[in-house]
This record gives structure tokens, sequence and C-alpha cells, in this order.
């Protein structure tokens, strides 16, 4: 009979999981970066759709992450961003982030990243001033904690490429929706 | 449960079937109650028609979830009945068993849910679980051409699965 085994760390899934070249990642991306401004012209409109994109991979992501990390659901909203920062995105991206800055009754915090791959070699020109060029991170865990019943607000707080010191993100709980009866009663 | 079983009890249950799969049936919800997934191996009795078990396989499932976490004796929060939990809160069932078949189940934080039928003597099915949710991660979630919360038609998933159910004792 094997044993149930707890959760797993995030360095132990990184290592265990394929790995892409990192440069090959950071050059695709800048490349979808590139090509909706092209596209769509307008950064803010760039914003919103990097926000969709980043949505659509998180309902996906979630089952992975709960998949390979075999994690039970969290007790409260400070053990969720825990795993966020040090689970889920050292076994996506390889890098280590720290939860800071809770408000008062727990529901607002920030989650600071110490390295960012998807910015290597990456400059803003003055024309895409107002670009948050990592704004599919945002969407990423947006999407991924409505999966886990979670309504949550996801911004960029500081931003290197726009030249303050650090990647912060602050996420802020909205609401939790309970599972409903999804059928109506009258059949 | 009168439409899973004859009618009489019979004391020995049915040896594991021919065809040498060990499971009889699966089903695979997401938390809105689509059935994401069916699938029969050996299934000889069939009363609803498929829409309707789906149903009643979800309905139950949901009410046995929240009728097992509502009579915990160790939790000490609870609401009243029929109040809706969040998905892997409080305790979870994980299986049930006739004298005729046995019924795992897996919930995961997500809501999806995972439920397999199978012969009475089934072991603890709760890895097993696990392992068919990862391989519905691999085939299935990272599929770019299945659409979210829709029916799963995907091959490889329906032959990586074959494959596994094929293993479990």
């Amino acid at each position: 009979m094997s044993r149930a085994s707890g959760p797993r760390s995030g360095d132990a899934i990184f290592a265990s999981v394929e790995r892409v070249n990192a440069e090959l990642f950071t050059l695709t991306y800048g490349a979808i970066v590139r090509q909706l401004l092209t596209d769509l012209e307008e950064v803010e409109e760039v914003n919103k759709q990097l926000d969709q994109m980043g949505y659509n991979i998180g309902i996906r992501l979630i089952d992975e992450f709960l998949a390979k990390s075999n994690v039970s659901r969290c007790v409260d909203f400070k053990e969720t961003a825990e795993m966020i920062a040090k689970v889920g995105f050292k076994m996506f991206l390889g890098v280590t982030a720290s939860v800071t800055n809770w408000d008062a009754d727990g529901t607002c915090c920030s989650i600071v990243l110490e390295d960012n791959p998807l910015v290597d070699f990456v400059e803003l020109p003055d024309t895409c001033q107002g670009l948050y060029y990592c704004n599919i991170l945002s969407g990423v865990i947006r999407g991924a904690l409505e999966m886990v019943s979670m309504k949550t607000e996801v911004t960029w707080t500081r931003d290197m490429l726009r030249g303050d010191d650090a990647f912060e993100l602050q996420v802020k709980l909205l609401k939790q929706v309970p599972e409903e009866y999804p059928y109506k009663e009258d059949d | 449960m009168q439409f899973f079983g004859g009618s009489d009890v019979s004391p020995s249950p049915p040896a594991p079937t021919a065809a040498g799969h060990n499971a009889n049936v699966m089903y695979m919800f997401n938390r809105n109650g689509v059935c994401l997934f069916y699938r029969e191996w050996n299934r000889p009795l069939r009363t609803l028609n498929p829409q309707q078990d789906h149903k009643l396989m979800f309905g139950l499932l949901f009410s046995l979830k929240s009728l097992t976490a509502k009579m915990d004796p160790t939790s000490g929060d609870k609401g009243n009945l029929g109040v809706p939990q969040l998905p892997g809160q409080g305790c979870s069932f994980h299986s049930f068993r006739t004298n005729t078949y046995k019924l795992s189940f897996m919930e995961s934080p997500s809501g999806i849910k995972i439920i397999l039928v199978t012969h009475p003597r089934t072991g603890d099915l709760r890895e097993a679980l696990k392992y068919i949710y990862s391989l519905y991660v691999e085939y299935v979630a990272k599929n770019p051409l299945y659409n979210p919360g829709t029916p799963v038609r995907c091959d490889l998933f329906d032959t990586n699965l074959d494959q596994y159910v094929r293993s479990i004792s």
C-alpha cells in the first residue's frame, strides 16, 4: 500500500519537471509583447490583452500546480499567498518570491520577485511608457485563484522596467465564492 | 441502490472483467457540474439516459460530500446542512463500497472530481486517482485545442487512461 505523500517543495518539483532554455523563453515572450504592440498599438490595450492571456493560462495552470505540488486546500488567504510565492513561482519560473505587506484583515498582500526571467535583456523605450511588460503574470495569478474559488485583483506596484528597484505584485482578495449546486431544482 | 445491482444480495462479488480492465466505469466532473468525461469498460445494467445519469452522479457526490463534512466529529465549525462549502474544505469522503462495487472519489481544490467504479475488492485508489488527475493535466489541461469546461475529447488521454486502468489492482 503506498503511503499518501504530503505537499512537495517548489525546489523539488522544479528539479523534476522538464525545462526549456531560459533565453528561448525570454525571447519568445518578448516576441509576443512586440507583436501585440504592433497589432494593437495602444499600450492600455496591450496591458489588457496580456492580462487576458495570463488569465487563460492561469485557469489551466492551476490543475498542473495542484497535481504536481500535491497540496490540499489552503486554510486561509495567507497560506494561499505563501503557496503562490514559495511553490508556484519556484515551480514554474524558477524564481524565489516572498510575501510582504499584509494588511490588517489579511486580504491584501504583496509578492516581491527577486528576479524575473521575462525581463532579461529588456528595456522599455519612451513610446511604451505605461506598458506593464509582465502583465501576463498578474493574469495567471488571477485566473488560477479564480479556479480555487477566490476572486482577486492583481496589480503591479513596483516594476523594474519603470525604474523601481524590484518587481512587486499586489494581490487583493475580493471574495471567496463557495461551490453552489449547479443544477436547477425544477427537473 | 436499486439501479446498480440485481435484486438479491449475493455474498460473492463478480470477478474482475474478462477484458482485463480492472475498472467498470469512470466519471469526471468540473465544479459547475459539467460532465467532462465518462467512460465505461464494463457496465451491464443501464437504466437512465446519460444526462440523467450524470446529473444523478453529480448530485449524489455533492450531497455525500456535504453530509460527510457535517457529520465530522472532529471538526469544530459546522454550518447548517446544505450550506455550500469551498471545494476541499472540511473532511471529504473518498470511497464507498457495496457488495457489488466500490466507488472511489477524488476532488481537487479546483473542483475537478474524478470518480472510479470498480469491483468491491479493490484497495485504496487514492494514489491511482491522483495519477489519473496528473494524466488529465498532461493531456487535457495542457492541450491548446481543449476548451476548459467542455467535455474532453482527447485521444491521447483516452489511450493513456486505458493503459493505466488496466494496471490498477
